[in-house]
């Protein structure tokens, strides 16, 4: 081995070793950052965490309270517009899969749907406004669930899509075969066969809609008190966090941070469940 | 996405069946058409409702709202140049931190995680993915702001040269809230996204290009950079597209941190608005109606920006797909 070999095999294993560690240490920095968010959210977090916090409505600021009608309103609209967006989603994501795979209008379909998917949320909470708030002159928990329902729909669309068409032709051949109607076929044996499938789609939009602020502050506002009533203004967690955060008042501070806990966990959790499901889904 | 030789049902379902099959079958691809075209209509609608919205200041500022920089509401003077600036700068800053680490991610967990680990540190990657834009904020605004205004600015304000460029870039007041650390924030909440994207891309390609390279006796760096990169390149600038797509667009994150000054930032460190913070920020205040539709028409650009972007981004991972 001569020495002239020597200094660019040096100058390799030096870039290699370098190179390695760079990925290590990007690795690194991601991981340090998770934990610090973590970190943060349960010191901060978990002190407010008591019986309160679910019985009682969001406080004047230096009296008692919890975040009661915010957890109450979040859940009501996300509910709402996970049905909306469920129906419009799977149907959608069926036809574009079953139905218009390579039409024109399926792809033009399909484009805008990925579109709306990346829209900026806080540009569907300005659309909802104009065609909701304003002509109806008041803000309402109604609004905020069309709003999260427009950003869930695209995701659950898309989901869909994906997954129909991994299923197998000779399953909708054999369902046909045997005299069975499309709609049957899509319904009892498509469906069926994807169920997990859609469900980590359905559950991966809730994750996103659940901790979505921007499309709620024009739509759904907030209210400082309890209210179930759709049609007006409406507390929920997002929001009452972003009021509450920048606020100069501590008890109101330690609310916000207790909430920022709730809905990291929820979303996490939720998260976590899709995985499970999908790796459930892709083993059968 | 596996395109295989799966036929769509309308294609495998040929033979004639009884009338009320067919109804049925026509009933129900009715129902999802419609739900289809439902999502196109609200697209459609949110792009018009934004210019009927913003109409009253775009036709009196004119091309002036592009270009002016002046943003007062209380004269009633309205210019998107300094919030579309703030946009572009923090979305591009925060590109320039995530690409690198992203690539990092994407290749620690392909070329070097050991397999025990992988799953966990994919994990973990995602989760980072899933925190909600406003803890992200609240987390920038408490517990980033002050460290970095105690460990990062002061510091480099202190040392900067007087008179130099570098005085110009930190100059500003150290409380943390910035451009900069609107950045920063950005790019760890488009960090995950972009590394799980090319993650996916990565491991698309085939283990014998792969192979052979090492077989030739390359480094795994040069495996990367000489086979690897060149194999995904296009779908590559198209996930970062996307990335960019998302920084473009995020609203709470960056209305905690940036600081919230209008006009054109000054400095690295100084407070600015992007065109989501500023909406999120004034709409529910906003009482004329003038002011109401500059802010209106402020997102009409927002759409169009990440519109194009996200356009390209598609047009380049679908040729990638097609590979």
């Amino acid at each position: 081995m001569s020495m002239a070999n020597a200094a660019p095999r040096l100058s390799r294993r030096l870039g290699e070793g370098v190179f390695l560690a760079a990925c290590w240490v990007a690795t690194g920095i991601a991981l340090v950052a998770l934990t610090t968010i973590l970190w943060s959210l349960l010191t901060k977090g978990v002190g407010g965490l008591d019986l309160n916090v679910f019985t009682k409505s969001t406080p004047a600021p230096g009296s008692e309270g919890g975040l009661l009608n915010a957890i109450l309103g979040s859940l009501m609209m996300c509910t709402l517009a996970m049905i909306g967006a469920s129906l419009v989603g799977f149907l959608a994501g069926t036809w574009l899969s079953e139905f218009a795979r390579d039409s024109h209008y399926g792809k033009v379909v399909r484009f805008l749907n990925d579109v709306l998917l990346s829209a900026p949320s806080i540009l569907v909470g300005l659309f909802v406004y104009e065609i909701l708030v304003a002509p109806l002159k008041g803000f309402s928990g109604f609004a905020g669930a069309v709003a999260l329902g427009l950003i869930a729909a695209p995701v659950i669309t898309r989901t869909t899509e994906d997954v129909l068409r991994l299923q197998p032709t000779a399953l909708r051949e054999a369902s046909v075969a045997l005299g069975a109607p499309v709609w049957h076929t899509i319904f009892a044996v498509i469906w069926k066969s994807a169920r997990s499938g859609m469900l980590t789609g359905a559950l991966l939009a809730f994750a996103r809609i659940s901790g979505e602020t921007a499309p709620l502050l024009f739509t759904a506002l907030n209210n400082q008190f309890l209210s179930l009533n759709m049609t007006k203004p409406m507390a929920n967690l997002p929001v009452v966090i972003a009021n509450f955060a920048l606020t100069a008042y501590d008890d109101w501070r330690r609310l916000a941070w207790t909430a920022a806990l709730l809905i990291t966990a929820t979303v996490l959790v939720v998260t976590m469940l899709a995985r499970t499901f999908l790796r459930g889904s892709a083993r059968s | 996405m596996t395109a295989t030789a799966d036929a769509p049902m309308a294609a495998a379902a040929a033979p004639p069946r009884t009338a009320r099959g067919t109804t049925l079958d026509r009933a129900f691809e009715i129902l999802c058409f419609s739900a289809a075209t439902l999502l196109l209509t609200a697209l459609a609608g949110l792009v018009v409702s934004l210019v009927i919205g913003g109409w009253p200041a775009l036709s009196k500022f004119g091309f002036g709202f592009f270009i002016s920089a002046e943003w007062d509401p209380v004269n009633e003077v309205y210019g998107a140049a300094g919030a579309v600036a703030g946009t572009v700068i923090s979305a591009a800053l925060a590109l320039l931190f995530a690409l690198p680490l992203a690539f990092g991610i994407a290749i620690f967990l392909v070329e070097l995680c050991p397999p025990i680990l992988r799953r966990t540190i994919g994990t973990a990657v995602e989760l980072l993915a899933g925190i909600p834009s406003i803890v992200y904020g609240m987390w920038g605004l408490f517990v980033f702001a002050p460290w970095f205004a105690q460990h990062i600015q002061i510091p480099l304000m202190a040392s900067a040269p007087p008179g130099s460029l570098m005085e110009k870039l930190v100059a500003g007041i150290p409380n943390g809230a910035g451009i900069f650390t609107a950045s920063v924030i950005l790019a760890i909440m488009i960090l995950p996204f972009i590394a799980a994207t090319l993650r996916e891309l990565l491991n698309t390609i085939p283990a014998t290009v792969r192979e052979s390279a090492y077989g030739l006796g390359s480094t795994t760096f040069e495996v990367i950079t000489k086979v690897s990169l060149p194999y995904i390149r296009t779908g590559a600038i198209g996930a970062v597209m996307l990335g960019l797509g998302r920084a473009l667009g995020e609203t709470m994150a960056v209305t905690f941190v940036i600081g919230n000054a209008h006009g054109f930032p000054t400095s690295l460190f100084a407070p600015g608005s992007t065109i989501a913070s500023t909406i999120a920020n004034e709409f529910t205040e906003a009482t004329h109606e003038l002011h109401i539709a500059a802010l209106i028409s402020l997102g009409l650009v927002l759409f169009v920006l990440t519109f194009a972007v996200l356009a390209l981004a598609r047009m380049l991972i679908g040729r990638q797909q097609t590979l």
